[in-house]
């Protein structure tokens, strides 16, 4: 197949899957010293067997895995492909994988090792702990001694029933400086230096597959380069990533991620330890602004000197605040792959073929976001293939490709990350949409909504499309629980959908949940952060731009466009008092996610700042109309405004349970 | 005597003692993170009239109550001179406007006198106990209602 000879069709692809489940249950029972499942094994066994035959009957090493239950069908399928003779040479491990297994495992040290503090003795003692553990050094070279270059090298052979991963993690930072090969020795001791010439080009894809595929192939050993070592559960799952989608099935049979990076010297830290680490940037951000105001006050930044040591502190500053950001940046690739098995699993229940196209999987997030992105994604994209997607009939009668395709890309936007996910399906029903909403008693029955008013009342709480209740949607979380969850990470959803053609769902989120770029300005006397990446323009309106509708609503003009006016003072309830426009106030242009201008009346712009997002959440509660708090360049803290809220136009205050302060 | 300044030993407790308005008040003293001075604060728009603002507490956003208010005492004019105390009640951390803060006292459980029910005033809702002495009256402060009350308005809020 790697060679294109075979080419994937779903069904294939299907089984594969199956058969990398298989042998993650496998690995995970070798764990636990039980028994598998031999009846069904040998079944599966089988069945890939049927599958490989069929497709190179000339080939004489036959090794993928299939399913029989498919094999019938796939007879016909794979009779059509030529039959030439693949160089396929599939060497897995036995069986035995997860029940004791010899490695013999060659360790050569070079002066770095020593350089950066490893001491071989306490690897090798870490694998004693393994299994029996064998250790012979090869003394040859340290005849010629030279103290600053290390001759030995060991040789080792360690038999366990640890997986290879694991004594890969013993030897994780000793790589980088050290040349380490293990070889597994299967069932044949003796045969260890062989390591076949076709395997060797194979070894990388091939390397991950502990128990794999089980007893059908050679006894041959099965060399294993530490350096490019693969994330692919097995061979042919591995290949499907060029063709298809990624393999959401490495994340299980493959836990060790951090091998992946090949040669780069990595470290594990505590989570909390780079978190406290960023809080105290954070700190040292804050304290340098306050730093700079007050020598800005004490009238000492004329001196040229101390000018331009300040704008180095600063740019330091800002550069650290960075680093330690990026340190928690992750790319959503894992995520990607994970959803990809999600996509898959998801079309088999829904019985629908689906294609599943991944765009900028390179892009990195923080961490948090991301691992708080499963659930969403998850939903958003079960919802794409169960509702979203048409069934292949109604694809064909439309003129489609029978099979869907939903794309799932990130991407960087003007700072924030926008995560999308894309199906050529039939768009939302809206008349369906309207109709539920109106039984549901969510809109009134005579409402005259816009198209994209309807769409958006998917995110409402309480509604549910599904008009019956099935394996994937409608168990009671909606697209509100999407919304929310979104939302709390400081993000936006938005929802396009154009009949028959799809509907494209955007989560557009902060590019971490730390820090903000902010206008700082003046609203009735208080100072408040309104974040940038919101903000269209700023105006000082001329008198003959306002309009009033009524005495309360004002509009302006801008460039022959109507926009409601809101006074910030007002909202918040400011004693200083509203009417800043008549005060020469200044109009800040902000547009929702919905693609609604407001005009923000404020009294001044002071500035325009990163400010790092504290919560309010934590020792207090919700502020209305506030997301987030932050500390200034003085010290004092600034309210950030929640535009959201804001410019949704004006939700019901709730009754105070006391009398209002009038602050 | 020997025993006083240990409280584990003699089964007491610490209370810081204070004053706002005219009566004293205590709480005890291992909620107390730090007693400070008074800074101008941040107000909060649509918040209840106790609740005087927000300030920055090394980098941590703290509400700052007026206790007086909270009280039902009348409001508290915030001065120089006023003191906050920072307590840290469960995970939340509350800073109350305080008139004084005047000793530090220890007080066996058994000093401690249940408050007679004399209907549902702010304070008495506040209040869990006196200790009374021979110089003062000191009333116990229920700093976990303190806390839920604060949190429960700032979510209707």
């Amino acid at each position: 197949m790697r060679s294109g000879k075979l080419h994937l069709t779903p069904e294939i692809l299907r089984v594969f899957y199956r058969a990398a489940d298989r042998l993650a249950d496998l690995v995970a029972l070798g764990a636990d010293d039980e028994m598998w499942d031999e009846p069904a094994l040998r079944r599966q066994i089988d069945e890939i067997l049927a599958l490989s035959c069929a497709a190179e009957p000339a080939a004489a090493s036959p090794a993928s895995p299939d399913d029989s239950g498919d094999a019938a069908a796939d007879g016909d399928l794979l009779a059509q492909f030529t039959p030439t003779a693949l160089d396929f040479s599939f060497v897995p491990p036995g069986q035995e994988a997860a029940a004791f297994r010899r490695h013999r495992i060659t360790f050569a040290p070079t002066a770095e090792l020593f350089a950066n503090g490893h001491e071989p003795v306490h690897l090798f003692r870490e694998l004693a702990a393994l299994g029996e553990l064998n250790v012979e050094a090869q003394l040859d070279a340290a005849a010629a001694w030279d103290a600053d270059a290390p001759a030995i090298v060991w040789t080792l052979t360690l038999d366990t029933a640890q997986t290879r991963t694991e004594i890969q993690e013993i030897f994780e930072f000793a790589e980088p400086f050290a040349e380490i090969r293990i070889e597994e020795d299967g069932h044949d001791p003796a045969g260890t230096e062989s390591g076949t010439s076709g395997s060797d080009a194979l070894a990388p894809e091939r390397a991950p597959a502990p128990g794999a595929m089980a007893d059908i192939a050679s006894n041959d050993p099965v060399p294993i380069d530490m350096q490019p070592l693969s994330t692919g559960p097995a061979g042919p799952a591995r290949g499907t990533e060029q063709v298809d989608a990624p393999q959401g099935a490495a994340d299980r049979a493959q836990p060790d991620k951090a091998v992946k990076t090949g040669s780069r010297a990595t470290v594990r830290v505590d989570l909390e330890l780079v978190d406290a680490l960023i809080n105290m940037v954070g700190e040292l951000v804050i304290t340098q602004s306050v730093m700079n105001q007050s020598i800005v006050e004490a009238g000492l930044a004329s001196d040229r000197r101390m000018a331009s040591t300040l704008e180095e502190f600063r740019t330091l500053t800002r550069q650290i605040q960075e680093g330690v950001m990026a340190i928690r940046a992750q790319s959503v690739k894992p995520l990607f792959q994970r959803m990809g098995r999600i996509v898959r699993e998801t079309a088999q229940i829904a019985e629908k073929n689906v294609r599943f196209v991944t765009e900028g999987e390179d892009t990195e997030v923080d961490r948090t976001v991301i691992e708080r992105l499963v659930d969403p994604l998850t939903h958003i994209l079960r919802n794409a293939i169960d509702h979203g997607l048409e069934h292949a009939e109604r694809r064909r009668a439309a003129g489609k490709d029978p099979t869907g395709t939903v794309t799932l890309s990130a991407a960087h936007r003007s700072g924030r990350v926008v995560i999308e996910v894309k199906d050529d399906g039939g768009g939302v029903d809206r008349d369906k949409v309207l109709a539920s909403a109106i039984a549901k008693g969510l809109v009134p029955a005579n409402a005259n909504l816009s198209p994209a008013e309807i769409d958006r009342l998917l995110f409402t709480p309480g509604f549910s499309t599904a008009s019956k209740v099935t394996n994937l949607s409608g168990r009671g979380v909606g697209m509100d629980v999407v919304n929310n969850e979104i939302r709390s990470l400081g993000g936006r959803v938005a929802i396009i959908s154009e009949p028959g053609q799809g509907t494209t769902i955007s989560i557009s989120l902060p590019l971490t949940l730390a820090v903000l770029d902010g206008m700082i300005v003046d609203v009735g006397g208080q100072t408040m952060v309104v974040p940038i990446s919101a903000i269209v323009e700023t105006i000082r309106p001329q008198p003959s731009q306002l309009h009033w509708i009524g005495p309360e609503a004002r509009m302006i003009s801008v460039r022959d466009l109507m926009i409601p006016v809101i006074d910030l003072a007002a909202v918040f309830d400011y004693a200083g008092g509203s009417g800043a426009l008549e005060r020469e106030g200044v109009l800040l242009l902000v547009e929702n996610d919905r693609g609604e201008q407001r005009a923000l009346a404020v009294d001044r712009i002071h500035d325009q700042r990163q400010v790092v997002i504290k919560s309010l959440e934590s020792n207090y509660g919700h502020v209305p109309y506030v997301a987030a708090a932050t500390i200034l360049g003085d010290g004092q803290i600034a309210l950030i405004v929640d535009l959201d809220e804001i410019t949704q136009g004006t939700p019901a205050l709730p009754t105070p349970p006391q009398a209002r302060k009038s602050a | 005597m020997i025993h006083e300044n240990d409280p584990a030993r003699a089964g007491k407790h610490e209370l810081i003692t204070f004053s706002v308005g005219q009566q004293d008040f205590c709480m005890d003293i291992m909620l107390v993170r730090e007693i400070r001075g008074w800074t101008n604060v941040t107000v909060l728009p649509h918040s209840p009239a106790d609740v005087l603002g927000v300030m920055n507490l090394r980098g941590a956003v703290v509400p700052i109550v007026d206790l007086s208010a909270r009280l039902g005492l009348g409001a508290c004019r915030p001065e120089a001179r006023n003191v906050i105390i920072i307590a840290l009640i469960g995970r939340q951390t509350v800073g109350f406007l305080v008139t004084a803060v005047s000793d530090i006292v220890s007080a066996a459980p058994e000093d401690i006198q249940p408050l007679p029910q004399v209907g549902g005033t702010a304070a008495g809702n506040y209040v869990k106990g006196i200790i009374a002495s021979r110089h003062q009256t000191l009333r116990v402060l229920n700093i976990d209602m303190l806390a839920a009350a604060i949190t429960e308005e700032s979510e209707v809020a």
